[in-house]
């Protein structure tokens, strides 16, 4: 079929069914909402698929569709088209974004079938999609940034969905604000980029990027990048903007699956990969965002230990994992960063699904401590959020292991990693391991504490089938990217993902000279038997810890007293942005207020009226009616006059 | 005995400056004084000092335009006294009193 009726099919879908949603906000027949924006969906996955189908069916060196529409605007020189690029990067978020997306529709029609906002609900999801599109296919960063702005603004809107709670409402507007700091700064980036190169197209970008390291801090290349990686930790939940991420929580459960979760948060990683080349060339930019990802990583696990809120600790994980992927594209390692966002987007769906599910079975009940033992109750939730947790956690050979492992061995092993790197990626994998397990243990396993008035039940199959999709994709998403040296020890098994993805990533120089990096087979299989140990000891311990010792956990909360509470209030983050920066913010502009625009600013408007209201006066006390002043008006105009032509 | 040519020569110049007298009480009459009546009467000062002044320059002219001129002024002074009175009564009627200030009641 014709590829621009594909893609315009591809991305108006959704935006029809936003629109037709849209119309009859006020229905509350969720059959109907749902069947409208699951189909709109499922019809842009089917034309993902049939896109890839034809990228795969292309030659190697042709696998890209770029269809132009129309002229955007036009200054001087400038020209900016909306034109989409399918390409392998691209094909592979569309799919993620469509064929998950589907999926966490379907979820959402047995999910919010009680909500009376739930065609709102459905819109305002059709409408995200609709945006992702557009930021995943966009072939210049001004396309992309209409679609960034975009799901900032469904994120908004879904977290903010039960906008009668003040509490959420603020959570909302938390996210929103936090996301404008980093997209100042990616509006900056692309001012730079511009001034720089002349162009914001995308493949004229990479085209155009200089060929030898830029070393200087100062030098374009880095401060661009450098700015459009502030945007990525804005959009992406990383240090020092991801506060917004855990309180995004707030919306239905569906949207933090996949807006917070599965596709929105990874748009910053999808930004540099798309964008490497440029971010090859800058070396300090590289480091800068290794090591936030690296820092990201173990700082939001750390916090995911503590949290009793079933969707927080997600929440955290979700962050840390995200750290994982700008972890690896910091270290050059690209194709990994973008393994672990489709894994990702696997395994945390999932378990954000399943934590819906068990909100939903546990009558709206979000904290572990409330739950335990609801494996009896809710046997399909627990078997596939236990194949999530075996992924998240890193073991063979679920999908998690694959991308996890081989973004530690390239933090390890590349040119630009280190092993410092790898240190904290390994330490940030024991704890998702422990959180996680910690998780399992106190939501599905051991004594139940449930409510004796709650009843918990499974969900309906409308909740379970996408469920068990994501299991499977999570269970099976790896294997498309086994390392060569567990395909070797196997007979030839191709290493998909590295194949497909490799026309677009660029190569780190560095690697040039010393082809192999210097790293052999063996170190390779050590690291990953050091992940793999480090993780399964300390799942083990978390299992003991908190199933086997019943007060284990309290003893060793005891000891460390203080260092937990920091960690449980997040480190005091929050409360140190408002103290150094929100607060002077509001000091600041109160006084503003207070004295430059009450004392200076309206004072001069009321001098201003009262001056035309005083002139006014004056000139009315001569139009008063009184005909004796009027006559003497006359008198004294005949007399100045007579007494000018007098005197002359 | 004293000398009262100068008394008894009355140039049209004497006749002018009681003109001029004679008007500017009636205006000071206008300005100053509320009573509808007393206004009126003050009008018919000024026009008969203009009249005073018509009749000087006809003499002093040899001509008799300006006294035609009179008749006109004096018959429009009678009819502007019909109009004013009647005025002035309407006024009295109603509030019991000639103020001009009455007819500020007038204003749209």
């Amino acid at each position: 079929m014709n590829h621009q009726l594909l893609v315009a099919i591809l991305i108006l879908s959704p935006l029809i069914g936003f629109l037709l949603n849209g119309v009859r906000f006020k229905h509350t027949n969720y059959i109907a909402a749902g069947a409208i924006a699951t189909t709109a969906v499922f019809l842009s996955f089917v034309c993902s698929v049939l896109l890839f189908m034809d990228l795969v069916n292309a030659p190697e060196n042709q696998r890209t569709i770029a269809v132009g529409f129309y002229e955007w605007f036009s200054v001087d020189k400038f020209t900016i088209n909306v034109g989409f690029v399918v390409d392998q990067i691209s094909s592979i978020m569309i799919l993620i974004i469509t064929g998950v997306g589907s999926l966490i529709h379907l979820f959402s029609i047995g999910y919010m079938h009680h909500d009376k906002g739930v065609t709102k609900y459905f819109a305002y999801l059709n409408l995200f999609v609709f945006n992702m599109l557009l930021l995943v296919l966009g072939d210049s960063l001004l396309t992309m940034f209409v679609g960034w702005e975009g799901v900032g603004l469904c994120s908004y809107l879904l977290i903010g969905f039960w906008f009668n709670d003040a509490a959420k409402a603020a959570a909302g507007m938390k996210a929103f604000i936090t996301n404008r700091v980093g997209d100042a700064a990616f509006i900056i980036g692309m001012f730079i980029l511009f001034a720089t190169f002349g162009t914001l197209n995308i493949h004229e970008l990479n085209a155009l990027a200089p060929t030898t390291m830029e070393a200087s801090w100062l030098g374009a290349v880095t401060l661009g990048t450098l700015m459009l990686f502030i945007g990525a930790t804005g959009k992406s939940a990383q240090i020092p903007l991801y506060v917004w991420l855990p309180d995004a929580m707030a919306g239905p459960t569906p949207v933090s699956a996949l807006i917070h979760a599965a596709t929105m948060v990874t748009a910053g990683v999808y930004m540099i990969v798309r964008l490497n080349p440029l971010f090859v060339v800058a070396p300090n930019t590289m480091m800068v965002i290794a090591v936030i990802g690296a820092a990201t990583a173990v700082m939001a696990a750390t916090i995911g230990l503590t949290q009793y809120d079933i969707k927080k600790v997600l929440a955290y994980s979700t962050v840390s994992q995200l750290g994982y992927m700008f972890l690896a594209v910091g270290v050059g390692a690209f194709g990994a960063g973008m393994f672990h966002l489709m894994t990702h987007a696997f395994f945390k769906a999932l378990m954000f699904l399943g934590s819906g599910s068990v909100i939903h079975g546990m009558h709206e009940e979000q904290d572990i401590r409330k739950m335990g033992g609801l494996k009896k109750y809710m046997p399909i939730t627990h078997i596939t959020f236990l194949l999530g947790w075996l992924a998240i956690i890193g073991m063979p050979p679920f999908s998690g292991f694959f991308s996890k492992d081989e973004i530690l061995w390239q933090a390890y092993s590349s040119p630009r990693g280190h092993v410092l790197l790898w240190v904290a990626g390994a330490i940030g994998a024991g704890l998702t391991a422990f959180y996680m397990t910690r998780l399992m243990a106190l939501t599905f396993w051991g004594t139940s504490r449930v409510d004796k008035h709650v009843h918990p039940h499974e969900s309906g199959s409308l909740m379970t089938i996408p469920l068990i999709v994501l299991a499977i994709l999570s269970v099976i998403g790896g294997w498309v990217g086994i390392p060569h040296v567990i395909s070797e020890s196997f007979g030839h098994i191709p290493n998909y993902w590295e194949h497909w993805l490799s026309p677009l990533m660029t190569k780190l120089p560095e690697l040039a000279e010393n082809a192999h990096g210097g790293h052999s087979a063996a170190e390779e299989w050590a690291l990953m038997g050091i992940s793999v140990s480090i993780a399964s000891i300390s799942a083990l311990t978390a299992f003991v810890m908190y199933l086997k010792k019943g007060d284990a956990p309290k003893k060793f909360v005891e000891a460390i007293g203080p260092v937990y509470k920091a960690v449980y209030n997040k480190y005091f983050v929050d409360e140190f942005y408002f103290a150094s920066i929100i607060n002077p913010l509001v000091t600041g502009s109160r006084n503003l207020w207070y004295y430059v625009d009450v004392n200076v600013i309206d004072k001069a408007t009321y001098k201003a009226t009262d001056l035309v209201r005083g002139g006014g006066s004056f000139v009315r006390s001569l139009q008063n009616g009184n005909m004796q002043q009027y006559a003497l008006y006359i008198i004294a105009g005949v007399a100045i006059t007579l007494s000018l032509v007098l005197m002359r | 005995m004293p000398d009262i040519s100068i008394l008894t020569t009355i140039t049209p110049n004497h006749y002018l400056v009681l003109s001029a007298c004679l008007f500017m009480i009636g205006v000071a009459g206008v300005l100053l004084r509320r009573n509808l009546i007393v206004l009126f009467m003050s009008i018919e000062l000024m026009l008969n000092a203009v009249n005073l002044s018509f009749v000087t320059f006809s003499h002093s002219f040899g001509k008799v335009d300006g006294q035609v001129m009179v008749f006109f002024v004096m018959t429009i002074a009678a009819a502007e006294a019909a109009v004013g009175l009647a005025l002035a009564v309407s006024i009295f009627k109603r509030f019991k009193e000639v103020n001009i200030r009455f007819f500020e009641h007038l204003k749209g």
